[in-house]
């Protein structure tokens, strides 16, 4: 088998059931039968999926530098899947938030939204991987040209939203946003690097 | 064939809830029926030493509220006690190996009666009583606690505070050694908490020894801690070393942390947001585990009430001053 079809064939369903293991996870939790969800519910579930949400972007992020150090290029093809299932689990992040936190009490989350800054600033990046995820596709790709990459260069804003909304949210302990921040700086710093110093390294 | 004896189960291991709180109406309905029992013959505090032993003499309050409590797993589980780490399930992690006897309590300051006192004759002189009390959490969450402790009022006038006496300062033991989270600097340690002498001379606030007519557990606070149930969770005070009668306001930790967020007063008040979050609703924790999706749905929020719903026993301490600016 071609590296093509094995991909497609053998890794890429693969990849997919294990990035759905954390929300069969949850349910399992939910039913209590991989466990529980401890005393308080709703915040253990709204926590996991934006935590995970978070490391999809991050992951997601990983592949393009990954690719380019390794010249293993067939990695291209887990991009799109991975970056769905970041907005996959952002989403259910937020409608945990919606629907559980909030029960849909639409004065208490309109408040929310416009007056704290941190729900605001998630509320942004969850609209950025929207459109992201809906422009997705092939066919989208191919309608918007040269525009596509310039609108997909905007998940590093909402990544950064993301690491912030998740930062400014903790009480006092932020190892755990500091980690997921500099996950982010590397990546960022890398880019940057790529772009600006690298060609001049090559005309060396 | 091997037959189980019945010493081998703990009451404190078969005892439901249900069969918890009918015998505590039933203690209620034993107390209202011979008042005697409570007034007159009141028994002096002591602590087993032993974890989970089960306290004597306890006496209901009628002070407690007759919400359900929360689970003991709910209570013994979900903690905030940053001396045992900063996830809430870290004080339960990482406390059971603190050993909190010999413990004892040194009362300084502004008072007649000053000394460092044992544990055991720090708490003697003074009746248990059960004090079922909601308990608010800066975060938005709330639970119903059975509490076993001694009145702080009445401690407090034990001690005979002088006039210069304007504020009791509570300190939590700092040894970094038996508490792993004072290895870090999440918080100033040690934790110090404060009260005016008028709040803590209010009939409400009790130093705990209990919970749900049980010990102390570690993770809790154990051996002593203070509730203050009108005022969100982080005044209420664990593992209380020291007690001092001061002149002046003590800088107390989450002050100091930040500022702008926590107050000296942090009285529960749905009017006043955190700066980041609002105040104005709470979610009563604990659901039954593995209930699925629909027991989630039912479990909404519930608005939060000024003062924790404690505002006829305490608003008073609070006229004319802007709870706005003190919060």
């Amino acid at each position: 088998m071609d590296m093509v079809r094995q991909v497609r064939f053998i890794w890429k369903p693969i990849v997919f059931l294990a990035c759905l293991l954390p929300a069969f996870h949850a349910v399992g939790d939910v039913y209590g039968i991989t466990g529980d969800l401890g005393p308080n519910p709703i915040e253990n579930l709204q926590d996991r999926f934006g935590n995970w949400g978070l490391r999809f972007i991050l992951i997601t992020l990983t592949i393009t530098p990954f690719r380019l150090r390794t010249g293993w290029s067939w990695l291209a093809r887990f991009r799109r899947m991975l970056g769905l299932f970041a907005f996959f689990y952002v989403l259910l992040h937020f409608l945990t938030w919606l629907f559980l936190d909030q029960g849909l009490l639409l004065s208490a989350i309109t408040e929310d939204i416009v007056e704290r800054p941190f729900i605001t600033i998630g509320f942004a990046a969850l609209l950025i991987l929207t459109a992201l995820a809906v422009t997705s596709t092939v066919k989208m790709r191919q309608r918007l040209g040269r525009r596509w990459q310039k609108l997909h260069n905007w998940v590093y804003v909402a990544a950064l939203l993301g690491v912030w909304h998740y930062w400014w949210q903790v009480k006092l302990d932020a190892s755990e946003p500091i980690v997921y921040a500099s996950v982010l700086a590397v990546l960022l710093i890398y880019r940057a690097w790529h772009r600006y110093a690298k060609p001049r390294g090559k005309r060396a | 064939m091997l037959i189980r004896k019945p010493a081998d189960i703990r009451p404190s291991e078969i005892t439901t809830k249900e069969s918890y709180l009918s015998r505590r109406n039933f203690m209620k309905a034993a107390a209202l029926a011979g008042g005697s029992l409570v007034a007159g013959e009141a028994l002096p505090a002591i602590i087993p030493e032993a974890r989970r032993a089960k306290l004597e003499g306890v006496v209901p309050s009628e002070y407690s509220t007759d919400e359900t409590p929360n689970s003991y797993t709910d209570v013994t589980t979900y903690n905030n006690y940053y001396e045992f780490g900063v996830r809430k399930e870290d004080p339960y992690q990482n406390s059971q190996e603190f050993e909190p006897h010999p413990w004892s309590i040194e009362v300084t300051g502004n008072a007649e009666k000053t000394g460092t006192f044992a544990l055991e004759d720090f708490v003697k002189p003074y009746t248990l009583e059960e004090r079922i009390y909601r308990l608010r959490c800066v975060e938005a969450w709330s639970m119903v606690i059975p509490w076993v402790g001694i009145s702080l009022a009445d401690v407090i006038k034990q001690f005979k505070p002088l006039s210069s006496a304007k504020y009791v300062v509570f300190e939590t033991l700092h040894d970094a050694k038996r508490m792993p989270g004072q290895r870090s600097r999440s918080l100033r340690w040690p934790y110090v908490e404060g009260l005016t002498i008028a709040e803590a001379t209010n009939p409400l606030p009790i130093l705990a020894v209990g919970v749900y007519g049980e010990v102390l557990p570690n993770q809790n606070g154990a051996p002593i801690r203070l509730i203050v149930p009108w005022k969100y969770g982080f005044k209420s005070i664990k593992g209380i070393v020291k007690i001092h009668f001061s002149e002046t306001r003590p800088r107390t930790s989450w002050e100091l942390a930040a500022p702008h967020e926590y107050g000296f007063y942090a009285n529960v008040n749905p009017e006043v947001s955190h700066p980041r979050w609002s105040q104005a609703r709470e979610r009563r924790i604990g659901s039954e585990q593995g209930g699925g999706l629909q027991s989630l749905f039912s479990a909404a929020k519930q608005p939060t009430v000024m003062f924790n719903g404690y505002g006829e026993h305490v608003a008073h301490l609070y006229d004319g001053l802007d709870l706005r600016k003190n919060f």
